[in-house]
């Protein structure tokens, strides 16, 4: 899953960047047609929000998550349907009517009588918070440790370097699965917290090697010459400078963030019933994909579209932000 | 070379105490005690629970458990079930079945991955290069589990060219829906790989100097190219290992394949705690020995990595 970045395996001397795709001809014309810089030269997130509106893929992810991120808000918004209780006599898998838009009848029903637009509808917010969630615990707690292994080095850098390899061992989907199976009650801050706790060596590796560099620069040097603190150089010098490869690890795992949440909950390890979750409708179809393969048809696009969304934009992140393609 | 390797197997021992102790802690620490769980909502015999519990060694200490745990690994035993039968005899029935879907899966991952990718680099900016950058993102899309009742709904219940069920998990010809199933998020991945450091190579100097030399093309792209591209993809295939493995849970579920994947999960359901360290166990030292596999594999791929 979120294994992309997962590339150093310790120990050869080798580079091995994982990092893909990007069409160099277009990053070339791209700049090329655009306005040259007069004189001014731009900054490493103004050359990127720069390359980044030169991309039709930017645009289209960009779009789809605003969409997801109003239905997550504002899911009333976008249906009258009650997405909770069931009508067993009059809609037991009723098919869609597709020309019937944002009617609660458009997706057809469930297996319990529940409209599926309603209940796709509702699923979005727990799998962005997730998401989201996700990725915000782990670029903090992993930015803040990788920061400190890579700026302090020493005894401070082995033994955060020992743990982010032991919680590396750890197959994350499976060594999920396990934390979440000890948890009863399993509500949206508990998988957050679950996927975090396996999450964050990525982040941490990642942050660690670029506060390396960043922090053998002259500026930092300079800084340090004029008196500056440790915590003024640390969060004014080096890590603005070292946040693009983060940036980009965390805007990718954010779509694998909710994949595995929709796998855990399939699996039923992960959201719990009451809180409405597309793996969870997912699960809950399988047993009427043959002859109503709509019940399972709807949540599965939502998913896979909302994950395409976030990993599209990780993508063009990537690109933009990454100085070796240009 | 034999020093290198030496070194890198006594790094892994801390490595490995430190994941099985974390495994052994969050399974043995959960709420909830599963001897009482074996008599469901009836009462249980104090005594008898009291028993059952010196008998698999619960009422000892936690750290004198996780010792004792790893004094009987090192033995070869991986203790018992709650039923009775050694967990080694459970694995060992299951671990076949995985191998074999884990070996379906790396073959279609390599072959297609590496083919796609290569074919999209070779065509850098030009529409097969899109095709595959848009097919990649699809597939990336797709959680495994939505994949799986796609293409068993498509290839066995629609099409009926395959059994929906696998019914001898022994079986290549069976395995080959859900290992194309397991392989396919990997392959995205190899395939994406794949095609950044052949476009990036072209432009080396080495390229330059093949095509000056008067060599065939099928010997610039076959050799020199291909095999200086390969060094990121290993060692995304070493990493990728884990990943197939929570891919397996899920794939052998959906197509009731009997490996270790479903062995697990029903572990999981029964809170078989000895069951879930020993198998989270052989799969944390699985992974650890490929990524060493892979770092030598750096060595036969490009000669200038020497390891002393």
């Amino acid at each position: 899953m979120p294994d992309v970045t997962k590339s150093q395996s310790g120990g050869a001397a080798v580079d091995t960047a994982v990092d893909a795709v990007a069409p160099p001809t277009e990053v070339d014309t791209a700049s090329a047609a655009g306005p040259a810089p007069q004189g001014k030269p731009r900054s490493l997130w103004g050359d990127a929000w720069f390359e980044l509106r030169h991309r039709p893929l930017f645009w289209i992810s960009a779009v789809l998550l605003v969409l997801l991120l109003a239905i997550a808000a504002f899911p009333g918004m976008f249906t009258s349907a009650e997405p909770r209780n069931g009508d067993l006599t009059n809609h037991f898998l009723t098919k869609p009517e597709l020309t019937h838009f944002f009617q609660a009848d458009w997706f057809g029903y469930d297996g319990q009588g529940r409209s599926i637009y309603a209940r796709v509808i509702y699923g979005t917010r727990a799998s962005i918070l997730v998401g989201v969630g996700v990725t915000a615990v782990v670029t903090f707690f992993g930015g803040l440790l990788g920061m400190a292994a890579g700026y302090f080095g020493g005894w401070i850098d082995s033994v955060i370097s020992r743990i982010v390899d032991i919680f590396f061992g750890l197959p994350f989907l499976l060594g999920s699965m396990v934390v979440l199976n000890a948890f009863t009650e399993r509500k949206v801050y508990v998988v957050i917290a679950a996927l975090a706790f396996l999450g964050w060596t990525t982040i941490a590796r990642v942050m660690r090697s670029s506060v390396i560099t960043a922090k053998q620069a002259d500026y930092v040097t300079a800084a340090r010459a004029l008196g500056a603190g440790t915590g003024r150089i640390l969060f004014r010098h080096v890590l603005p400078n070292a946040l693009a490869p983060t940036i980009v690890v965390a805007t990718i795992s954010l779509g694998a963030y909710i994949s595995a949440e929709a796998t855990l909950s399939f699996l039923g390890l992960g959201l719990a019933d009451p809180t409405i979750s597309w793996g969870i409708d997912i699960s809950d179809a399988k047993d009427a994909i043959r002859d109503n393969p709509h019940v399972m048809l709807f949540p599965a696009g939502m998913l896979s579209l909302t994950v395409f969304a976030f990993i599209t934009l990780g993508d063009a992140v990537r690109d933009a932000l990454d100085p070796k393609l240009r | 070379m034999g020093r290198y390797v030496a070194r890198r197997l006594l790094q892994m021992i801390p490595v490995f105490i430190g994941t099985t102790l974390i495994i052994f802690l969050m399974v043995h620490v959960l709420p909830g005690d599963p001897i009482r769980a074996m008599w469901g909502d009836k009462a249980a015999d104090p005594a008898q629970v009291a028993s059952l519990r010196h008998e698999f060694g619960l009422d000892q200490p936690l750290w004198k458990q996780y010792i004792d745990y790893m004094v009987d690994l090192f033995k070869g035993d991986f203790g018992k079930t709650f039923g009775g039968r050694p967990v080694s005899e459970e694995m060992g029935m299951a671990f076949p079945v995985t191998l074999r879907l884990a070996a379906v899966a790396l073959t279609i991952e390599i072959i297609i991955g590496i083919g796609l990718g290569a074919w999209a680099g070779l065509k850098a900016g030009r529409a097969a290069d899109t095709g595959v950058l848009i097919f990649t993102l699809i597939v990336i899309s797709m959680p495994v589990f939505v994949l799986g009742y796609l293409a068993r709904f498509i290839f066995a219940d629609e099409l009926g060219w395959l059994p929906p069920n696998v019914q001898d998990s022994m079986n290549l010809q069976q395995l080959l829906l859900p290992g194309f199933v397991l392989a396919m998020l990997s392959m995205a991945y190899v395939a994406r790989l794949t095609r950044t450091t052949f476009a990036e190579n072209l432009r080396a100097d080495y390229m330059r100097t093949a095509l000056a030399k008067g060599l065939p093309r099928r010997r610039i792209v076959g050799v020199h190219l291909l095999r200086n591209s390969l060094i990121p993809v290993v060692t995304f295939l070493g990493t990728d290992v884990g990943a197939l493995v929570g891919g397996a849970v899920v794939t052998e579920g959906i197509f009731n394949v009997q490996g270790v994947g479903n062995l697990l999960f029903k572990a999981l359901g029964q809170r078989e705690g000895t069951t879930i360290v020993g198998v989270v166990t052989i799969f944390v030292l699985v992974i650890l020995l490929i990524n060493l596999l892979v770092d030598l594999l750096y060595a036969v791929l490009d000669p200038r990595i020497r390891y002393a």
